[in-house]
């Protein structure tokens, strides 16, 4: 590999090879985890071939299912495109906050708060159709904004740590739902769980007839090039992206500081509140206190895969999307737990997030960029 | 954070206009507590409050500390009330300004306690015994994020490294029916862990927040996928490792309320107790801490002065993850007795806003991470008391505090200097 490639070809390179080694760790996890291939092993010194063949067919099934659950026809394209939606959502958030030189952990607590809004929105106003939908949506894209803005608020006044505050805030709004879940306002009449009653039809997403894909898709694609917009071509975004590079020379440039953590977190909570949104007005699930999953979190891995750029982001994103409904497949099929897939997951973000690491592995020549977004606590 | 070495009468003559905002800010806060104290005083009915100091199993039953709860809550939320005006309009300084802010604090607990006990029975050991029980591995946790960040590298992975470390004593003790073998395993998952994060942070110079965040994940996936695949077919072999015993101290467990509670515990809790102590004392007291200290603040100069930077980072990371490790095995040896997926529920992060607030000091997170191990309790036991305020309010309010004494109180906060910034020698 040359070095006179642009950049993002070597980059490209780097994330391929990255994504080849995870699965080779996965590869050593199904095999070692699985019994029958373990036992073949125990001879393999007088006849490897057994044991040589079990693992790889171990291997070859799991992954086989992996990818036929991405990729294997348009029903399961579609259905990783919907896992995409609102990863790609969340980890537009934490990628605009990082931009700003934020950490945003938080996109957990406002992809619940975004949810809540528009969940209550959806159940509780009985709009017309179109409008219902435009209504949940901005309800839910507030409700994030706000649970993102008192982050910068309080970041810009006191100086308190985003991170630490951030994880707080996950929790504070999660056991606000637990608890507005046991209210007559968000309990399901007739049921003592805590679950919301069902939004109305017409203020979901509409999908496309035989798939769980839905208008929340283009939706996401269109919030990944609002944030491109206004990452590369507005004022706004330029005073981000300087504080993010250098608080004190962009105080110094006379910007203000505590405005542009202010609306970074402003914006990062609004696009966690829209993969909310998604949760409940795409694909229809109700309000419960598992509404936002592991998505939260999956935020900041896809915001690093994607390298905190809008189009990284969305490329991640569907990265993600398709082993997560790989994932299901595979469980399915060869019973390889869901959980490998998060294994996959980590160990894909933690290679490229050491590009000198994979290039020593696979002997790439070429320098490119290094450690990204190095910085620390002070930054 | 200031630390002025000024003069009392000085510094009350002359206020800079930072002091000033601060001093009001605080001021204003320490307020609208105080308020809230005195509510929950007029609110308090007119009965006796007891405060039970032995539980029912104890072989020496204590009488139970009777309050009249109305007047107590009333005079203490006084007291709070006064110290706020007085913060606000004149600001508490000198040498006893740490002592009456601990005594605020103390006096709304206090309030709470009578407001929610009133006419009933407040079982005060089960509270202290809850609160050490919650608060060990967020202790060891801290301590681990301190070790860790003091040499310079974020640990966002706390979490992660009690994960495996919880997994590995369940999987460990329960296969070998050895404690001893458990705790070490959990001390190896620990640094596995830990040398994972030393290695990218380090070697790779990877973004420190991210990477801690991405190790929470792969310890969540890979202990969950080990147990789904291993430990769930086969429960009794591989997750049955029991509860460590206890182990009474001969003489301090002897001592009236607080002799059981703190020095009638299992191993892993006085493992706790020297760990504190070690990691003070070494961190503060030897050459090896100051070390420690020197290659997060200033690695250029420690470097210039003969000291391997990246060596002593390696060193401060791994024996954190020891001491992480540890914390992870209490969730499942200590107390729970099995291990389930995602069972630390959150807790190394809880853990690291434990070290935030405890502004990078072993003692000051030890501290924050007790507070967090009461109000955690404080929960639990307030749900049987059947107070008006629903349950799931009150498990937000430790996490509201901590929002509340980072934006109000603590402040901006100083972290190691080079923490998070990785070290090239150039």
């Amino acid at each position: 590999m040359s070095a006179t490639r642009p950049a993002w070809a070597r980059e490209l390179v780097v994330s391929a090879a990255a994504v080849v080694l995870a699965l080779a760790v996965g590869a050593v996890l199904i095999i070692v985890s699985n019994a029958e291939v373990l036992s073949t092993w125990t001879y393999f010194f007088s006849y490897p071939p057994d044991a040589l063949s079990a693992s790889w067919s171990a291997v070859a099934d799991a992954y086989g299912a992996l990818f036929s659950g991405a990729f294997g026809g348009w029903k399961q394209l579609a259905e990783t495109l919907v896992q995409a939606t609102p990863l790609i959502c969340g980890g537009l958030g934490v990628s605009l906050a990082f931009r700003a030189g934020l950490f945003n952990i938080g996109a957990q607590g406002q992809l619940i708060i975004g949810a809540l809004c528009a969940a209550w929105v959806g159940f509780t106003l009985h709009l017309p159709p179109g409008l219902h939908v435009l209504v949940a949506l901005v309800a839910g894209v507030l409700g994030g904004a706000l649970w993102g803005g008192i982050v910068g608020v309080l970041k810009a006044r006191t100086g308190a740590h985003e991170v630490i505050l951030t994880i707080m805030l996950n929790y504070v709004a999660l056991y606000l739902l637990q608890w507005l879940l046991t209210t007559n306002a968000f309990q399901r009449p007739g049921r003592n769980d805590p679950i919301s009653p069902v939004v109305d039809g017409s203020a979901q997403f509409p999908a496309i007839p035989g798939t769980r894909l839905h208008l929340g898709f283009l939706v996401a694609l269109l919030a990944a090039g609002a944030v491109w917009w206004l990452l590369t071509r507005s004022t706004t975004g330029f005073q981000l992206r300087a504080v993010g590079a250098n608080a004190d020379a962009a105080r110094t440039a006379g910007m203000s500081v505590g405005t542009a953590y202010t609306l970074a977190m402003l914006g990062a909570g609004a696009l966690a509140g829209l993969a909310g949104v998604q949760q409940v007005l795409g694909t229809n699930a109700p309000l419960t206190d598992g509404i936002a999953g592991t998505v939260g979190f999956d935020s900041i891995t896809v915001a690093l895969l994607g390298r905190a750029s809008p189009v990284g982001t969305v490329v991640a994103g569907l990265v993600f999307g398709a082993l997560n409904a790989g994932g299901l497949q595979m469980q399915l099929q060869t019973q390889t737990p869901l959980t490998l897939t998060t294994v996959l997951q980590a160990t894909i973000v933690l290679f490229i997030a050491a590009p000198a690491l994979v290039r020593a592995v696979f002997r790439i020549r070429g320098e490119g960029a290094g450690a990204v977004l190095a910085k620390g606590w002070n930054a | 954070m200031t630390t002025t070495l000024t003069r009392p009468q000085a510094n009350a003559a002359i206020e800079s206009p930072e002091e000033r905002r601060r001093r009001i800010r605080t001021g204003i806060l320490a307020l609208v507590l105080a308020a809230l104290g005195v509510l929950l005083a007029v609110f308090t009915a007119p009965k006796t409050a007891k405060f039970g100091l032995s539980d029912q199993f104890a072989a020496a039953q204590l009488p139970d500390i009777s309050l009249p709860a109305l007047p107590v809550a009333l005079a203490l939320a006084a007291y709070a009330l006064v110290l706020a005006l007085t913060q606000l309009f004149r600001g508490v300084r000198g040498r006893w300004a740490r002592l009456l802010w601990v005594g605020f604090a103390l006096a709304l607990v206090v309030t709470f306690l009578c407001w929610a006990a009133a006419g009933k029975t407040f079982p005060l050991t089960n509270q202290l015994q809850g609160t050490l029980n919650l608060a060990t591995p967020l202790i060891l946790g801290a301590l681990a994020g301190v070790l860790c960040e003091r040499a310079g590298v974020i640990n966002v992975a706390i979490e992660g490294q009690f994960l495996s470390g919880a997994f590995a004593a369940a999987v460990v003790t329960s296969a070998t029916g050895s404690f001893w073998a458990g705790a070490f395993a959990a001390i190896l998952a620990g640094v596995l862990i830990a040398a994972m994060l030393a290695v990218f942070a380090i070697r790779y110079r990877v973004n420190q927040v991210v990477l801690g965040v991405v190790l929470v994940v792969f310890a969540s996936g890979i202990t969950g996928f080990l147990f789904d695949q291993f430990v769930k077919s086969d429960s009794q072999r591989y997750n049955n490792p029991g509860v460590l015993p206890n182990v009474p101290i001969p003489v301090l467990s002897a001592i009236p309320v607080i002799g059981q509670t703190f020095f009638a515990q299992t191993l892993l809790v006085y493992a706790m107790y020297v760990a504190v102590a070690v990691v003070t004392v070494v961190l503060f007291k030897t050459r090896w801490g100051l070390r420690v200290r020197s290659v997060g603040e200033h690695p250029r100069a420690a470097d210039t002065v003969g000291i391997n930077v990246l060596r002593v980072r390696y060193q401060a990371v791994l024996a954190g993850g020891i001491v992480a490790g540890l914390g992870g095995a209490f969730f499942t040896i200590g107390f729970t007795g099995s291990f389930d997926k995602d069972l630390t529920a959150g807790q190394g992060f809880i853990a690291l806003a434990a070290l935030i607030m405890g502004r990078w000091n072993p003692l000051g997170a030890t501290v924050a991470a007790l507070f967090f191990g009461f109000t955690q309790q404080l929960q639990g036991q307030l749900q049987i008391l059947q107070t008006p305020i629903p349950g799931e309010l009150l498990v937000m309010a430790p996490y509201l505090a901590t929002v509340v004494a980072v934006a109000g109180a603590v402040g901006r906060v100083r972290p190691p200097k080079a923490d998070g910034e990785p070290y090239e020698k150039g």
